[in-house]
Parts: C-alpha cells; sequence; structure tokens
C-alpha cells in the first residue's frame, strides 16, 4: 500500500498530504454514513431484543403485508419487494448521475437525477399506501383484561375477520360504532364453527373461547396505533413506525437534498466549479438510504 | 475508475445482481422450504441465516460498487468498514442474547 503525497518526511507535518486521497466533503459524508448506520443498527438490534423477549406473542411479518394496491387476496411480500425494486433502481439512476457528472454531461445528469427524484418520491408514496394499511388494519382482533391479542379462527384455522363475522364494511366511516362486543359474544356463542387463536398461536375450542371472552375479553382492536395493535404485541407495531419512519424521514431528505442538487446543476453551479463532485456526496447518502432498506426489509419483512 | 468510465455495463450488472438477490428471498419467504424452517442453528432458524447471508451480499455490492468504496484507497476502505462490522455484531450478540435471557427468566 503506497503512502499518499509526498515522500519527503520533512515536509509531512506541513499539511497538505492526502492520506486519503478524498476529499474534505466526502470524508465527513463517510463519517457521518458511519454513525448513521450505526444508529439504525441500534434501532434493528432493539427490534431482535424485544422479538425474542416476546417471542411467542410476535406476529409473522409476511402474515400482516399481505396486500396489494388495487388487487383483492392475499399477496405475501409482494408490495415491499416492489418498495425494494423501486429503491434499487433509484439507486441505479444515481450512480448513472455521478457517472455521467465524472465526465461533465450537465444533460445527462439532469435526466438521470430527475430519474432518481422520481424514484425516491414513488418509494415515498408507497410508503404512506403501506402505512395508511398497517393503521387501518384488516382483519381486526379481540384484546384481552391483559391486552393480550386474540384472533378470530374458522374451522380450518385460519384467521378470519371480525368485520365480516359482524356484517360490517371495514371501510365504512361509521365502522367503530357498528362494532358492538356484546354483540359480538352472542353471535359467537352461537356459531359453533368459529374458535379463536390466542397471540401464543394457540388454537382455543369453541368452548374455551366462549369461556375466555366472557372473563378476560373487553373489546375489539381495529388497526394499529402505537398503544395497541391487531397483530399482537404492541411493541411491534412501535417499532414498525419508528424504525421504517425513521428511513422514510431519510428517504425524504434524499428527495429534498437531490432536488436542490437538481437546482444547482440546472443553474450551472457545477460546471462553473469545473467538478460535479455534489453530486457524488449526495449519491453516497442515497445510496446508503437504499442500503438501510436492503436491511430493513430483511429484518422487518423476511425473517 | 478509468477503465469502468467508458461505458455503464458494471452498473446494469450490479443491479441484476441486486434484483436477482432480492427476488430469490422473497421466493424463499413465500414458499419457506421445510428443510431450511426446520433446521435450527444459533438461535434460529436456517432461513433466516440464508435471509442475513443474502443481505450482506447485497450490502457489499452497493457499498463497494455503486458507493465506490472498492475504488478508494484500503486504508479508507478500513477506515470505514472496521467499526462497523466491530461494533454492529457485537451489539447484535449482547441485545440479542438478552432478549432470549429475558424470555427465558419471563422478566
Amino acid at each position: 500500500m503506497a503512502v499518499a503525497g509526498n515522500s519527503d518526511f520533512g515536509t509531512a507535518w506541513e499539511g497538505g498530504d492526502k492520506p486519503f486521497a478524498a476529499s474534505y466533503g466526502k470524508l465527513m459524508m463517510w463519517f457521518f454514513l458511519i454513525t448513521d448506520a450505526l444508529t439504525f443498527s441500534g434501532f434493528l438490534a432493539a427490534y431482535g431484543f424485544s422479538r425474542f423477549k416476546y417471542e411467542q406473542s410476535w406476529p409473522v411479518p409476511d402474515e400482516v403485508f399481505t396486500h396489494f394496491p388495487f388487487l383483492k387476496g392475499e399477496f405475501p411480500l409482494f408490495f415491499v419487494a416492489l418498495m425494494t425494486f423501486i429503491l434499487i433502481m433509484s439507486s441505479v439512476t444515481m450512480v448513472l448521475a455521478v457517472n455521467y457528472g465524472h465526465k461533465m454531461k450537465k444533460k445527462q445528469v439532469i435526466l438521470w437525477l430527475s430519474l432518481t427524484i422520481i424514484g425516491g418520491v414513488t418509494f415515498l408514496g408507497s410508503q404512506a399506501w403501506e402505512w395508511g394499511h398497517f393503521i387501518h388494519g384488516d382483519k381486526g382482533a379481540i384484546i384481552t383484561d391483559e391486552k393480550e391479542i386474540i384472533h378470530l379462527v374458522n374451522d380450518e384455522k385460519e384467521i378470519s375477520s371480525v368485520y365480516k363475522f359482524m356484517g360490517v364494511d371495514s371501510y365504512s366511516k361509521d365502522r367503530f360504532s357498528q362494532m358492538n362486543y356484546e354483540q359480538f359474544v352472542e353471535k359467537f356463542k352461537s356459531q359453533s364453527k368459529y374458535k379463536l387463536k390466542s397471540s401464543k398461536k394457540v388454537v382455543l375450542e369453541h368452548d374455551a373461547a366462549v369461556t375466555l371472552l366472557e372473563t378476560k375479553g373487553k373489546d375489539f382492536v381495529l388497526g394499529a396505533n402505537l398503544v395497541k395493535n391487531e397483530y399482537g404485541h404492541a411493541l411491534f407495531a412501535d417499532y414498525f413506525f419508528f424504525i421504517t419512519g425513521f428511513h422514510g424521514f431519510h428517504v425524504f431528505s434524499g428527495v429534498v437534498l437531490l432536488i436542490i442538487l437538481l437546482i444547482n446543476v440546472i443553474a450551472n453551479t457545477y460546471e462553473r466549479r469545473g467538478h460535479y463532485e455534489m453530486v457524488e456526496k449526495i449519491g453516497l447518502y442515497w445510496h446508503f438510504v437504499d442500503l438501510v432498506w436492503v436491511f430493513v426489509f430483511t429484518f422487518f419483512y423476511l425473517v | 475508475m478509468s477503465s469502468k468510465s467508458n461505458n455503464n455495463w458494471w452498473i446494469w450488472k450490479v443491479f441484476w445482481i441486486l434484483l436477482i438477490v432480492t427476488a430469490v428471498e422473497v421466493v424463499l419467504g413465500i414458499i419457506k422450504p421445510q428443510y431450511l424452517v426446520e433446521t435450527k442453528f444459533l438461535g434460529t432458524i436456517l432461513l433466516n441465516h440464508v435471509f442475513i447471508i443474502l443481505t450482506i451480499i447485497k450490502a457489499a455490492y452497493i457499498v463497494m460498487v455503486f458507493m465506490h468504496l472498492g475504488d478508494e484507497r484500503p486504508s479508507l476502505q478500513w477506515t470505514i468498514i472496521l467499526p462497523a462490522i466491530i461494533l454492529i455484531p457485537y451489539l447484535l450478540f449482547i441485545l440479542l442474547t438478552e432478549g432470549g435471557y429475558t424470555h427465558f427468566m419471563r422478566i
């Protein structure tokens, strides 16, 4: 490994040496990204801690994220896979913008930067849909006094919608007032083919289920918020909002930076400066956002 | 960079690698091969280890090629990589071990 710069030992202390052969801005961007990587590791490690601690009542992610816009039925993982694809694609357009920046091709940089911005905005839109769906909820559940989440299951032990059971449209505006817990218990007693599944994934036969509803059952849980959610342990939704929210905020910041960058490119700022290194620096940040998503995708949706 | 800068084939090569690895992950996540789900290793199922290895492959391509870390001086490469590969596994080891322990002790 060659040592950079001046081989003359006498002048090494006088400054001007560049042992990393990288500019100040690029180095600082790298150092920021290291700290940010450690922050995200902290979040995901904390998620792992809670998941190991509440192993039995933790929801199975690919049973939670099963929906795709405009399609009925269940498509586990497809939508997040699409979001991953969108982000990887915007990373590719970003590399192309950096590459054309090196060659000082302004028009190409404008084209690929614009496409990167479109990719980023599309990702944010997808995330908004994902959040909306997560908050609205899907099939609903029952919560007990001990804050345990109980799911309604049919005789094939598949989770059934409490809305359907009660004959309520889950997208109607007054759905909360239409769902009456006492009525649910009465109706459940008369329909012996339905059972309950505890948060520990144990199926209770009909008679045991009725006893549970009458002694410990408290209310419906419809959708998700920071206090409770229909999918399982309350911390699951907290981590979901926090980790994907923090990542989404990074994407949003990235889009803002890219828009400023694009304006500067159009205004010839970097032509006058003689180099497009700013595209490279913001490119580093953008790729990092993609990198974080690769890990969030694995540890939140796959594992 | 100079040898690469004439065309963009290397960008698209990495794009296809990332896309195929992601597709493999999604397919494995949906079909969940029985052998990989039933075999446990280091506290979790084998399938999860497969996911983690595939994710690290993707991360390596993004960092080394897209972020051009592979083109930097080795001293800079190690400055960036070493803190991450020392601190992150250490943090994971502590938190996951303690998570398992608190579960076991019902704290």
